[in-house]
């Protein structure tokens, strides 16, 4: 009994999987810690070869998982490393928002940010940003979410 | 009816949440199905001879040697069968969409049960004076059933055989090598392993031609006569070839319809909606978000095309409502 209201008081600390493309957006992650920005510590940054090898289903098996929110971070359109593969993403991305939302889920659940591998700075606003707004939507938890 | 074959192996068939298709499907193997009076004793088939539940109860476990059950599990009902038959059967197998990916039952999803009811029992079509609903929930000792399931969601199954309905021909060479493996002229699968279809996918099979050609627009059936060549999603036409499993000899393209899906996730494949969706956005044209979200918008309900037949067995399961 005791433990269930403390489980109740506990703010909820959301989890957010963040997948970065290793010539921009992992860069910047790095930076944004060799210039000592702080960010919210609730994301888990996976890092690809190319926003490009980020796939829907990757977004999908973290909510099943128990992810509460997916950052997608690649190179800005344009600046891919192997040209246009962020191109993919983009529409990748828009499929996969307008197929979420059939299913019910926030659109701020699952977010995509371009960032350069000098914009530490912006990945970390843009982090901080989402971790917020995820925290103001409350936990996904779908393993236990059936929806009666 | 049922204990006086003991020298024949038995066979059994039974219908879950599901429509009756996968049965005419095995009737539409025409006289093979004498081939299975021959070689089994059907000791349980609700479709097509009188057999109670307790007729099943009172077998030996183990004692059916095949066992194809079609249905996904919706209600507890559902779930009893499929603990009994799974407890009796010695080869139990996931026998169509519904069992192996839940289907359009699955599609239920989607919804939560009060949206559901509200729909069929309370719209403006429905004559229903009385408001009478039915009781949707029991509370059993083990909890209650919120969500459809796939038959392997609820036991463990030897075999998956998808199709909705399965192709004839791909239910007569399953059954033709039961019979071979009883007689021991051939091997049974591994365990686990999807019969009756092919590890490929359906744009393999299919015969119309493919340039690169990428999509400016989403077009309905409807609305224009295809040419009867050309690849359909180069058409404009939402085709799910390129996610689904082969082994219907691409049936729906070669009559110009497109592929729905009903074959499951291409071997290796874990998300067939996924997987759509990358395959979809890859031959989407243009870089502009703006312009990528127009042409999206001719995609009529994104999650119940792209799941069309396997949400229940995605990696969601279900939406969030």
């Amino acid at each position: 009994m005791l433990d269930k209201v403390a489980e109740q008081v506990k703010p909820f600390d959301p989890v957010i999987v963040g997948f970065t493309c290793n010539w921009c957006s992992y860069r910047a992650a790095d930076s944004a810690g060799m210039a000592r920005i702080k960010y919210a510590p609730n994301v888990r940054l996976i890092r690809l070869m190319c926003s490009g090898r980020w796939d829907p289903q990757f977004v999908l098996k973290a909510f099943a998982e128990g992810a509460d929110g997916v950052l997608i971070s690649g190179c800005h359109p344009g600046d891919c490393h192997y040209l246009e593969q962020n191109y993919k993403t983009i529409r990748r991305y828009e499929l996969l928002k307008q197929t979420l939302a059939s299913l019910g889920i926030e659109d701020g659940r699952v977010k995509l940010v371009w960032a350069s591998a000098a914009e530490g700075a912006i990945l970390a606003e843009e982090i901080d940003h989402m971790v917020a707004e995820v925290r103001a939507l409350g936990p996904l938890n779908w393993g236990g979410n059936h929806g009666a | 009816m049922a204990h006086n074959g003991e020298s024949k192996p038995k066979f059994a068939m039974y219908w879950a949440a599901s429509c009756g298709g996968c049965e005419i499907a095995v009737l539409n193997t025409h006289e093979l199905i004498l081939e299975v009076d021959a070689n089994f004793d059907v000791v349980f088939w609700p479709v097509a001879m009188d057999a109670k539940y307790h007729d099943v109860e009172a077998m030996d476990d183990g004692s059916i040697t095949l066992c194809l059950f079609n249905g996904a599990i919706r209600n507890d009902e559902n779930e009893e069968m499929a603990h009994l038959l799974r407890r009796k059967s010695q080869l139990l197998v996931a026998f169509g969409s519904c069992a192996s990916e839940g289907c359009i039952p699955g599609l239920a999803n989607l919804y939560s049960k009060q949206t559901m009811l509200d729909t069929a029992f309370s719209t403006i079509t429905t004559d229903n004076p009385g408001a009478v609903r039915p009781i949707i929930a029991y509370d059993m000792p083990e909890g209650r059933i919120e969500i459809l399931r796939t038959l392997d969601q609820v036991v463990k199954v030897d075999y998956s055989m998808p199709g909705c309905p399965p192709e004839s021909h791909q239910i007569a060479a399953v059954v033709r090598l039961v019979i071979d493996a009883l007689h021991g002229n051939a091997a049974l699968p591994p365990r686990g392993a999807v019969i009756g279809a092919g590890d490929s996918t359906v744009c393999d099979e299919c015969r119309r031609t493919r340039s690169e050609k990428t999509i400016t627009e989403f077009r309905r059936m409807a609305t224009f006569q295809p040419d009867p060549v050309q690849c359909l999603l180069e058409q404009g036409i939402l085709c799910s070839g390129m996610a689904t499993r082969s082994g219907c000899d691409a049936r729906c393209p070669s009559a110009n319809m497109p592929c729905i899906g009903c074959y499951g996730p291409a071997a290796g494949v874990v998300d067939q909606g996924a997987r759509m969706m990358s395959a979809v956005a890859s031959v989407i044209g243009g870089n502009d978000p703006k312009e990528i979200r127009a042409i999206m918008r001719g995609i009529a309900d994104p999650a119940g095309t792209f799941y069309r037949f396997s949400l229940p067995s995605s990696l969601l399961r279900h939406a969030k409502v």
